[in-house]
């Protein structure tokens, strides 16, 4: 055995265990719902049609799909997100007309690996390369707006189709705003340094990636989305599962439901400045839409809690005058409004 | 000589890139004159996109994610070797 170990190269072996482990994961994930009853119901042995044990089963079940979930994407994602960098981003954009700019702009921003704290330096180096504002907005929305734990947790506790329909719904909220503050010709509320920067061109040193070094990104990317996020998720996951099991039916249909016009407006109001990630906030609005609330007021208070973040707005004010934050603040908040109705609508 | 510049925000990455470097410095008792900038209008004229950065006698190694200490070792070697073949 030992051997054998020795005689596969290093590299090779990286590409052999994610692989090896796929069928493991396969199988633990569709034989899941059958495992967690039996040890919920036969091993401690939980009474069956009791308001605990359901939230005890809801508990486990749901933490353990979606974690398993977050690491196969994350994991793809990483090594997706390998191959694209800002630069290349920026490269692609310039010298790109309005709309399709802000279409290529947006499905980037969910490729693009984007963390808030770079939002200003990569502001800051398209508006340099002369891409237009508004299709570097479109970019700044989707990237924080569309992302991979989102997204994830939206399958996995809503479904592919709310998954979807969220992320549709961010591109277009994307496209359009971006399009829109292009349109309305705002560069004299960026600050004026912005256009002053004359960045020293650098020698950067482009080292060769290998397809190993890939992966070794993925396993480092996965350990720490998944260490910065799980507490949230199961935090989230365990709310849900007290409001599951506790909560009467129909509770939130007279607050988030669709019959209140106001219900849409007001949960993007309260989302903007309440700061919470996606891993902490969608499994309690998937036990909210249990009780009632509907799925556009959800969808509406989800994208605005995870699109439209104070945190970013504050580091976004040392590039963009106030005005400009509040028309942004503005604009995608109307689109997420039109959103929710739409949805509430529709279902 | 060494120059690096670790550039980025205050963010636990960033953080943790100025961190590695002074280990593998100090681990291999190699000299440095090492800098954590953080103002953005400095990061923004040294063309970077996405923190953290690292900067190596004016060469930008990385961009956006935390490299390993052995990539930091490899690139800090080089480096002294060339600044002394220049010598």
């Amino acid at each position: 055995m030992k051997t054998l170990a020795l005689s596969i190269p290093k590299d090779r072996k990286k590409v052999i265990i994610p692989l090896l482990l796929l069928p493991v994961w396969i199988l633990i994930y569709f034989n899941l719902d059958s495992s967690i009853k039996y040890f919920v119901y036969s091993i401690i042995n939980l009474p069956l049609e009791n308001k605990f044990s359901d939230a005890v089963f809801f508990f486990i079940f749901e933490s353990i799909k979606v974690l398993l979930l977050l690491v196969i994407v994350i994991f793809f994602i990483s090594i997706i997100r390998s191959y694209f960098s800002p630069e290349k981003t920026r490269k692609f954009l310039e010298g790109k007309p309005l709309f399709a700019g802000n279409v290529l702009a947006s499905m980037l921003g969910i490729v693009t690996p984007f963390c808030s704290c770079s939002a200003v330096p990569l502001f800051v180096g398209f508006v340099e390369a002369g891409i237009p504002l508004g299709i570097t907005f479109s970019f700044l929305i989707a990237a924080p707006m569309i992302n991979e734990v989102a997204v994830v947790l939206l399958f996995g506790l809503f479904g592919w189709q709310t998954a979807l329909i969220y992320t549709g719904s961010g591109l277009i909220i994307a496209i359009s705003a971006g399009y829109i503050i292009g349109k309305l010709k705002l560069n004299r509320f960026v600050e004026e340094w912005v256009y002053e920067v004359k960045s020293i061109k650098q020698n950067s040193v482009d080292e060769k990636i290998s397809f190993a070094e890939r992966i070794d990104y993925g396993y480092t990317t996965l350990k720490e989305i998944v260490s910065k996020v799980w507490i949230y998720i199961l935090l989230g996951i365990a709310v849900g599962a007290g409001i599951h099991g506790y909560i009467p039916e129909n509770f939130m249909a007279g607050i988030m439901g669709k019959t209140e016009w106001w219900s849409v407006p007001l949960s993007v109001l309260i989302g903007i400045p309440l700061y919470s990630n996606a891993a902490g906030i969608i499994p309690v609005m998937m036990a909210l839409i249990e009780k009632g609330a509907s799925l556009g007021t959800a969808l509406a208070f989800m994208m605005s809690v995870i699109g439209l973040s104070l945190p970013e707005m504050i580091i976004l004010r040392k590039v963009l005058k106030l005005q400009l934050i509040f028309i942004f603040i503005g604009v995608v908040g109307v689109g997420i409004i039109i959103i929710g109705f739409l949805f509430n609508i529709i279902y | 000589m060494l120059t690096i510049r670790v550039f980025g925000g205050d963010c636990p990455n960033c953080n943790q890139l100025e961190k590695m470097c002074f280990n593998v410095l100090a681990y291999n008792s190699m000299d440095a004159d090492v800098q954590k900038i953080t103002d953005i209008k400095k990061i923004a004229e040294y063309g970077i996109m996405h923190t953290p950065a690292l900067v190596i006698n004016n060469k930008v190694y990385c961009s956006g994610k935390l490299p390993t200490e052995k990539d930091l070792f490899r690139w800090f070697r080089l480096n002294l070797i060339e600044s002394c073949n220049l010598q």
